[in-house]
């Protein structure tokens, strides 16, 4: 329970520091000199999950000071990689623990690690598992086969909406330094109720673009990330049209609204490609090559709409 | 990766086969099946499922694999853009 919390915290980027885990070699059960060797992030949470998914076992456990990053994102930083590998079998005298030379590492470990280079420094040759933790007991119990199954990514509902909280605390900043610009601004132009209207309506786009966007991801048409998202600013722009009367704005008010929320909106949901496991960075680039103007042609258009709309009313 | 399917045509995934030693290492890392064993020859059979995450060059025994890998999120990537220019950022908002 104290874990489950824990975790619920550290997703909204609280005390995250604080999910270290000590690295080194641990033994879960009564590992003998044959035990398998598995290694692992010194994320808190990676490593509750492999040490459940392993009890009633007898198995080595080796953990890599990854800074308290998950085993993804670390192997991508190069801290879940070879050198740390090879530090760790070393500083842990694994060859004197474990008869056998073999580690076994999970799959989404790999971007980090030279297998080869491995086994050149250590002796210790690599083998990739599987890609979830979950799946480690079947592979223990397969004689260490990985089966195509356990290969096999996945990214469901529930994996895409625990990331959204961290991407809400990573905009915290941004979000009040334009969010409080935007709304003095429209204060001093429009007074008070149209600037609550106007932030209002940037937050809503804003939470569109990083939790709306995402979590119905495949539901959205498109394969670019920025079009799922400025469909889903669209439809978000026609919700806050409809609710906050948008009926009796200007109509320049009203067509800033229809190109300024679904832009920031787009923004945000490109901004979600970084947590994904199968957008290509080339891909990335490629969208922000071709969308990135033309948001910033839509937000700045739509400035100048909403100014003359103010002005001639 | 099931019901996911990224744009095409992107991928900057090469493989040179004249060097392929058919150990199958790029199989065995790869997340999304890019790979196939072929006459004790790796190819790449889906360049478009690529995610560039780097696993198969870093693992191949004799460099036969190239690809652009790096941060894949859209600030991310305007830092580095932003980096390259000699441009101070934002600071702020990539991911840890």
């Amino acid at each position: 329970m104290s874990d489950h919390l824990g975790a619920c915290k550290a997703r909204w980027g609280i005390n995250r520091m604080d999910f270290l885990v000590p690295p080194g070699l641990y033994a879960i059960g009564t590992p003998t000199p044959e035990a398998p060797v598995l290694v692992t992030a010194n994320y808190k949470m990676t490593y509750d999950l492999v040490r459940r998914v392993l009890a009633g076992r007898n198995v080595w456990l080796l953990v890599l000071e990854t800074f308290g990053i998950n085993v993804w994102c670390a192997a991508g930083k190069g801290t879940f990689g070879t050198g740390e590998l090879v530090r760790r079998v070393a500083e842990s005298g694994l060859a004197k623990v474990v008869t056998h030379r073999r580690v076994t590492l999970p799959i989404l470990g790999a971007p980090g690690i030279a297998a080869h280079e491995v086994l050149k420094q250590t002796g210790f040759s690599v083998r990739y598992a599987t890609i979830r933790a979950e799946d480690l007991p079947e592979y223990l119990d397969n004689g260490e086969r990985t089966t195509p199954a356990m290969r096999e990514l996945s990214f469901t509902m529930y994996e895409r909406l625990v990331l959204v909280p961290v991407e809400i605390v990573l905009v915290l900043k941004t979000l009040l330094v334009l969010g409080g610009g935007l709304y003095l601004a429209a204060l001093i132009l429009a007074g008070s109720s149209a600037a609550l209207t106007a932030l209002l309506g940037y937050l809503g786009a804003v939470f569109t673009g990083i939790a709306l966007g995402p979590v119905l991801l495949p539901f959205i048409p498109g394969r670019s990330f920025a079009v799922k998202g400025a469909l889903a600013g669209l439809a978000f722009s026609a919700v806050f049209y409809a609710v906050a009367g948008g009926a009796l704005w200007s109509w320049p008010v009203q067509l800033a609204s229809f190109l300024a929320f679904p832009a920031v909106s787009s923004f945000y949901t490109l901004n979600f490609t970084g947590c994904t496991t199968y957008t290509s960075r080339s891909g990335v680039k490629k969208e922000m090559r071709l969308s990135l103007p033309v948001l910033g042609g839509a937000l700045v258009a739509s400035l100048c709409l909403a100014l003359v709309g103010t002005l001639v009313k | 990766m099931k019901g996911f399917r990224y744009l095409s045509n992107v991928a900057t995934l090469e493989l040179d086969q004249g060097r392929c030693i058919g150990c199958g290492r790029c199989l065995e890392v790869c997340p999304h099946q890019v790979f196939v064993l072929e006459a004790r020859r790796a190819c790449i059979g889906d360049r478009d499922a690529c995610m560039e995450c780097g696993a198969c060059a870093g693992n191949c025994p004799v460099d036969a694999i190239s690809v652009d890998s790096g941060v894949g999120c859209a600030t991310g990537i305007i830092n580095e853009w932003l980096r390259e220019k000699k441009i101070p950022g934002l600071g702020g908002g990539s991911c840890g």
